[in-house]
C-alpha cells in the first residue's frame, strides 16, 4: 500500500536498529514507556522490540482507551444496555472488556440490543433511523476520538434529534501521565509520546514531563519505522544530556495542536472532579463530562444507573507494573485471581497489557531467553 | 529466573494443561466464531457427553467419511457465491481435507416464513449448481418452515458422505519439525467479501468470496506428495492462523510463518487495515493449509498452482519443535510475534 509500506520497510528498520546499539550505553539498562495502546499495538504486530538491544526495555503505559474502564462504569453501561427502550453501541473492542458482571457481549448474549458501531455518527444514523428507540453511545477515548463525539453531540442538537444519546466515559492524557511521574518509585528513564492524542492536544502540554520529572519525551508516529526513530531520539536525549519534548511524528501533529478539536472540546465536555481508573484507582480531574448545554443528551442524567462503584481487588497492582516497579509475574493476585479470561487489572484486560501479553506467551520469552 | 517466576510460569502450564470445562453461563457469539471459546463448548461439553475421543473435519468408519455442516449466513447472497455454494462447498471440503473423495450430500432446509420463492428457486439452483462442479450427488434432505422472524431467511444443512483415498494417511498428529507450510490460494476473501457486503462499513472494494470446493486440490496434493502429505485442513471460520493453532497442538510442534510470504490479494489488504483486522483470522470457503514433509514440498506446491482457482498457492512457512503449541509470525518488518488462537470474533481496535 503506498503511502504505509513506506514506513514498514524492514531494510530501514534494520538500520536504525544498528544506531540505536550505537546510541546506547553499554551495561546500562533502560526503560522507556510507549504511553499509548497503539504504540504497544504496532509493537506487538511487527515485533518492534526484536530489533531493540536487550538492555532497551519497552514498558507498556495507561493508554488503552478501553482497559482504563473500570468495572463499576461497564457495569452502568450494561444497566442502560438491557433497557428495552436502548439500542447500546460502541466501539468493537469495548464489547469484550469485563464489569463486575460480564460484558457487553454477554449482555448481548443475553438479550440486550448491543451494537457495534465504527464512528458516532453511525451511531446517531441509528436514532435517525429508529426514532421509536433510545440509542445510547459508549463514549470512550482520551483526546483523540472525543472531538468526533463532540461534533456528533453538536449535530444531533443542530437536528433537534431527541433519541440520541451518550454515555460519557472520554478521559484525559496529562493527568494519567502525571500520577504515574509522582510516583516516589518511578523507574522509567523517558516516554514515547502518544502521537494520535497529540493531533489533538499538540506536544506542548507533555512539556510538564521534562520540565518538572526530568524525563525525555519524543511524540511518535504509529508505524514501526516510527517507533524505532522515536526510541531512538529519546536515547540520544539521554546520551546528550538533553531532556526535552520532540515530535517525530511532524507529519500529523503541530506542535500546538487543533485548535478548532481543541474549541470543540471546551464547548461540549467539561471536567470531572475525579474518574476512576482501572488498576490506578481515582485521579483528579482526568475524565470528562458532558456541558449542561448537552444534558438532554447525556445519557448519565437520562436513564438512573446503578453508579455501583466496584473495587479493584486490593491485591491488583496494575500500577505498580505500569510504573516498572514490579514485573507480572510478581503481582499477588497474577495468574490466580487475575487471569485473560477473568482479568483484573488494565495490564490484563487488554491482549496486549503486560500481564495478558506474559501469561499468554511468557513461555516463549523464555525460549527467546535461551537462544 | 527467580523462583517466584518459575512458580508463575508452571501455575500457567498447569492451567493450561487442564482439559477445557464448559463454564459459561449461557451461549454468546462467541461460541460460534471458531476461536477459543468454540473448542471450550466442543471439548467441554459436547465430545465428553457424546464420547468423542477424536474430533476432526470429518469421522472415518471403515473407508469412508462422514461430516455434517449447517450454514446461516447473512446476506444469503454476496459477491461471489451465496449460502447455496457454501453448503455444497463447507461439506465436500471437510470430507476433501479428511482426504476422502465427496460422493453423495444430503440437504436439509430450515425455511422462513415468507421466504420469496424466488429467492428459494435461486438458492435450490446454487445447490445443484455447486454440487455438479464438486462432483457429488445430493441424494436426499429433509424441509421445516418456522415462524417469520424465527430465522433469517433460510439456514441449510448438509452432511456429506466420501471415500477415503488410499494414497494419503492424514493426520493431524503427523506434523515433524521441517513440514512445510502450504496454502492453496490468496487469504480472507470470503470474509471480507461478507462483511462488506453486509453495509455495515460504507466500504467499497471488488472483493468476491473464494467458496470452491477443495478435493481436485487434494487430490493434486495426494499424487504429488503421497504419504508424505502429513495433513490438510480448510481454513474456515477463523482462518489460517486457527488452523496453525490447532495442529501445533495436536502435534506438539510450533509453526513459524513468514508473513511476507502469505498471499492476499490488495484489496483484502486494503480493507483489513482500514477495518483493523488481521487477514490471516478472516474466514476462507476454498483454501486449504497443507503440511509436506520437506523433500515432497516443491512437487506439491506445483501440483497445487496447476489446479485451477490455486494459481497463488505459496509455501507461508514451516514446522519447528521449539516452542511446542505456539505459532510464530516473522513479521515483514523482521520481528516476531505470537499469532494466538482468537478468543472470539475479531472485533476491530478504538485505537
Amino acid at each position: 500500500m503506498k503511502y504505509v509500506d513506506e514506513f514498514r520497510d524492514a531494510e530501514l528498520g534494520r538500520a536504525l536498529s544498528t544506531r540505536i546499539v550505537a546510541a546506547v550505553e553499554p551495561g546500562r539498562h533502560y526503560k522507556i514507556m510507549e504511553v499509548c495502546g497503539g504504540h504497544t499495538h504496532t509493537i506487538y504486530k511487527y515485533g518492534v522490540d526484536d530489533l531493540l538491544p536487550e538492555n532497551v526495555e519497552l514498558v507498556h503505559g495507561p493508554g488503552c482507551p478501553v482497559c482504563v474502564i473500570p468495572m463499576g462504569r461497564v457495569d452502568d453501561g450494561i444497566a442502560v444496555a438491557r433497557r428495552s427502550e436502548v439500542i447500546f453501541t460502541c466501539f468493537g473492542d469495548m464489547m469484550r472488556v469485563p464489569g463486575g458482571e460480564g460484558t457487553l457481549l454477554d449482555a448481548k448474549a443475553g438479550g440486550a440490543d448491543v451494537r457495534m458501531v465504527y464512528s458516532p455518527l453511525d451511531a446517531l444514523r441509528l436514532a435517525r433511523e429508529n426514532p421509536e428507540r433510545d440509542v445510547v453511545f459508549f463514549a470512550v477515548g482520551f483526546e483523540t476520538t472525543a472531538p468526533s463525539t463532540a461534533l456528533t453531540l453538536m449535530r444531533a442538537k443542530a437536528e433537534g434529534i431527541e433519541n440520541f444519546f451518550v454515555y460519557c466515559n472520554h478521559v484525559t492524557i496529562v493527568p494519567p501521565l502525571r500520577a504515574l511521574l509522582e510516583s516516589p518509585d518511578l523507574r522509567l528513564d523517558g516516554f514515547v509520546g502518544p502521537g494520535h492524542v497529540s493531533t489533538v492536544v499538540g506536544a506542548r502540554p507533555f512539556e510538564f514531563v521534562p520540565a518538572d520529572y526530568g524525563k525525555p519525551v519524543v511524540i511518535s508516529g504509529f508505524e514501526p519505522l516510527d517507533l524505532l526513530q522515536s526510541v531512538h531520539m529519546v536515547l540520544r536525549q539521554l546520551a546528550e544530556g538533553r531532556c526535552e519534548v520532540e515530535n517525530q511524528y511532524t507529519r500529523v501533529v503541530p506542535y500546538d495542536g487543533n485548535p478548532r478539536a481543541l474549541e470543540v472540546l471546551a464547548d461540549v465536555f467539561e471536567l470531572r472532579p475525579h474518574f476512576e481508573w482501572r488498576g490506578l484507582g481515582f485521579i483528579s480531574h482526568s475524565g470528562l463530562k458532558l456541558r449542561d448545554a448537552y444534558a438532554d443528551l447525556d445519557a448519565e442524567l437520562r436513564y438512573a444507573v446503578p453508579g455501583v462503584r466496584v473495587a479493584d481487588p486490593k491485591a491488583c497492582q496494575c500500577g505498580e507494573v505500569l510504573k516498572g516497579v514490579i514485573k507480572p509475574w510478581e503481582c499477588k493476585v497474577f495468574g490466580t485471581a487475575c487471569t485473560p479470561e477473568r482479568p483484573i487489572g488494565t495490564c490484563m484486560v487488554s491482549s496486549e497489557g503486560a500481564c495478558a501479553a506474559y501469561y499468554n506467551y511468557g513461555r516463549f520469552a523464555r525460549e527467546r531467553a535461551v537462544v | 529466573m527467580s523462583t517466584r517466576e518459575q512458580e508463575a510460569l508452571e501455575l500457567i502450564e498447569r492451567v493450561r494443561a487442564q482439559p477445557p470445562r464448559f463454564r459459561d453461563p449461557q451461549v454468546t457469539m462467541a461460541h460460534g466464531a471458531g476461536g477459543k471459546a468454540t473448542w471450550t463448548l466442543i471439548e467441554g461439553l459436547l465430545a465428553p457427553a457424546l464420547g468423542l475421543e477424536t474430533l476432526a473435519d470429518a469421522a472415518v468408519l471403515d473407508g469412508l467419511a462422514l461430516t455434517t455442516d449447517s450454514f446461516v449466513v447473512k446476506p444469503l447472497r454476496f459477491p461471489g457465491g451465496s449460502i447455496g455454494d457454501l453448503a455444497v462447498n463447507g461439506t465436500v471440503n471437510d470430507l476433501a481435507v479428511t482426504g476422502a473423495r465427496p460422493l453423495a450430500l444430503t440437504l436439509s432446509l430450515v425455511l422462513e416464513e415468507g421466504l420469496s420463492a424466488d429467492e428459494l428457486r435461486f438458492e435450490i439452483d446454487a445447490v445443484a449448481a455447486a454440487a455438479d462442479v464438486a462432483g457429488v450427488r445430493v441424494v436426499g434432505g429433509d424441509t421445516k418452515v418456522v415462524e417469520r422472524g424465527r430465522c433469517d431467511g433460510m439456514y441449510v444443512t448438509t452432511t456429506g458422505l466420501g471415500r477415503l483415498d488410499e494414497r494419503g494417511r492424514l493426520d493431524p498428529t503427523a506434523l515433524r519439525p521441517g513440514d512445510r507450510i502450504l496454502v492453496s490460494g490468496h487469504v480472507g476473501e470470503h470474509g471480507v467479501a461478507i462483511m462488506l457486503a453486509r453495509g455495515e462499513f460504507e466500504l467499497a472494494a471488488e472483493v468476491r468470496s473464494d467458496t470452491r470446493p477443495l478435493w481436485a486440490a487434494v487430490d493434486a496434493l495426494l499424487e504429488a506428495a503421497g504419504p508424505m502429505l502429513r495433513c490438510v485442513r480448510d481454513a474456515t471460520r477463523g482462518g489460517v492462523a486457527s488452523v496453525l493453532n490447532e495442529l501445533a497442538r495436536a502435534s506438539g510442534v510450533a509453526a513459524l510463518v513468514r508473513e511476507a510470504a502469505v498471499p492476499i490479494a490488495a484489496p483484502v489488504v486494503g480493507a483489513c487495515e482500514i477495518l483493523g483486522i488481521d487477514p490471516l483470522y478472516v474466514a476462507n470457503e476454498g483454501v486449504l493449509v497443507a503440511f509436506v514433509a520437506p523433500e515432497a514440498a516443491e512437487k506439491a506446491l506445483a501440483a497445487l498452482r496447476d489446479v485451477p482457482g490455486c494459481e497463488h498457492a505459496a509455501e507461508i512457512g514451516v514446522v519447528k519443535s521449539e516452542p511446542p503449541g505456539l505459532v510464530l509470525v516473522e513479521t515483514a518488518f523482521g520481528g516476531r510475534r505470537v499469532m494466538d488462537m482468537l478468543v472470539g470474533d475479531p472485533l476491530p481496535r478504538i485505537c
